[in-house]
């Protein structure tokens, strides 16, 4: 068996690489641009306005409580129709990715504000400080230290999420399995191979993020 | 500018005088109508059961707790008053916590500068110069560069009390400032709350320290279930105290 993964990988390892850069690439973009959304959405939550609340906890709701696959058939469906435009299944791919992504990250970005000490709050204001202040100066410089470890978590659990989209036959590492499989008939051996370099760059991902983690503890207290 | 605002016996102004003042916390009222003057340079120890209201007596002061029945007068000036800005108010009224709440992302001199810096637009050199002198007087100007998490408990408290003092308030809260403090570093803030007082600074501190509280104020109020139950001089409270809840209460902490 071991023989015949070499093989394999030899003759098809640019269709694997292919395919891990295009994991990475979803992987980058939704991130990104999940975390800029999910800031806005926090962000709206924050400003304690009743409508903007209840829409940031409706669209949580919504969105952690159904499944993902179950979210790209749906932008995968409705987004062309509604917007009347042939859009790539990709582009829908991505665009549901990024707005999965975006409720996760909104969530991560309140838990790590909770987190702050309620008194770095009431010393920030009883110096006089405005809302405003208080927030970018002393809450959330303190938060990012909560939130960029959970960041870099949902980055490592986005680079196996999109593989989902393989349904879809977008090009990353999981639709490179099948691609291989249904040109050589090893089954086995072409999962065994995605499975590898998945695991490769998780742990990559994760010991990266462990030194991150430790630089950021290590500068200061 | 206000009719109602009497000097004292020794022809002192009050800064802040509170009429009915009540606070509920859901179905708990924790304060029950407080009527009272703090006078200019006068040092106030507030004592009393936990959880009888001093600590939300303070912060109510501040508007750190929002009053729900009553109103707070500022030198004259309804402070509850919609159109007054509360940021503004709060940098005349100092505040001192039981927990340092000291930010533990910003150095030491850091601490001390970036309230005068953000909001009273002071130039950069100008708030570190008088930082510097302000740790000089508690004994930490060489911990300017560290970060707080390096500081020891009293270390804590000092910093946080002169981060309040460079803001220039009229008014210095303490609100519990030596409970979570190792006895040892007690003396250390006490020193300086006493150096504070001296000065004329007034101060209301609210403190299990009995020794302290005699010592340092002009007045003492006991504070139980919600209300003053009596007020007076140390002597008066601690020498000669009247209501039995006081005298049931200093019989148990003296």
């Amino acid at each position: 068996m071991i023989e015949t993964v070499i093989k394999i990988w030899d003759r098809y390892s640019y269709v694997y690489i292919s395919g891990l850069a295009g994991t990475l690439c979803l992987a980058v973009i939704t991130v990104l641009l999940g975390t800029v959304l999910g800031i806005l959405l926090a962000v709206l939550r924050l400003t304690k306005l009743k409508p903007a609340e209840l829409f940031v906890q409706f669209y949580v709701w919504v969105l952690r409580g159904t499944p993902i696959l179950l979210q790209l058939y749906f932008f995968w469906i409705f987004l062309p129709k509604i917007t009347g435009i042939n859009l790539s299944d990709t582009f829908c791919i991505i665009v549901a990715l990024i707005i999965n992504a975006s409720a996760y990250v909104a969530e991560v970005i309140r838990a790590g504000i909770q987190a702050v000490d309620r008194g770095q709050t009431e010393a920030a204001r009883s110096l006089g400080m405005t809302s405003l202040h208080t927030m970018t100066r002393i809450v959330f410089p303190q938060a990012i230290k909560n939130i960029l470890p959970a960041l870099g978590n949902e980055f490592i659990v986005m680079v196996k999420q999109v593989s989902l989209a393989s349904v879809f036959f977008v090009n990353e590492l999981t639709t490179s399995y099948k691609t291989v499989a249904s040109a050589t008939f090893r089954q086995v051996e072409s999962i065994l191979i995605a499975g590898l370099i998945y695991l490769l760059v998780t742990t990559v991902l994760s010991q990266a993020l462990k030194y991150a983690e430790w630089r950021l503890n290590q500068s200061e207290r | 500018m206000n009719a109602n605002q009497k000097s004292n016996a020794e022809g002192r102004q009050p800064v802040i005088q509170v009429e009915g003042l009540k606070k509920s916390f859901g179905k708990l009222e924790v304060l029950k109508g407080i009527t009272e003057s703090i006078y200019e340079g006068e040092v106030v120890s507030v004592i009393g059961p936990s959880g009888g209201g001093k600590s939300t007596f303070l912060r109510c002061l501040n508007l750190l707790e929002q009053p729900t029945g009553g109103t707070i007068y500022y030198r004259g000036k309804n402070i509850m008053d919609k159109s007054v800005n509360i940021d503004q108010y709060r940098q005349h009224l100092g505040m001192v916590f039981q927990g340092y709440n000291v930010f533990p992302h910003l150095k030491v001199l850091e601490n001390i500068t970036i309230a005068p810096m953000l909001e009273k637009k002071v130039p950069k050199a100008e708030a570190e110069e008088k930082a510097l002198q302000l740790l000089e007087r508690v004994g930490l100007l060489d911990k300017k560069d560290e970060y707080p998490g390096k500081l020891s408990g009293g270390q804590k408290q000092r910093l946080a009390i002169v981060r309040a003092l460079a803001m220039e308030p009229e008014v210095m809260l303490f609100d519990e400032p030596t409970s979570a403090l190792d006895p040892e570093m007690v003396k250390e803030v006490l020193s300086v709350v006493q150096d504070l007082a001296d000065s004329g600074m007034t101060t209301v501190i609210v403190t299990h320290e009995m020794g302290f509280a005699r010592e340092v104020s002009d007045r003492v109020f006991f504070i139980a279930d919600g209300i003053i139950m009596e007020k007076g001089t140390p002597q008066e409270i601690f020498g000669a105290p009247k209501n039995p809840r006081t005298v049931d209460f200093l019989g148990k902490v003296l």
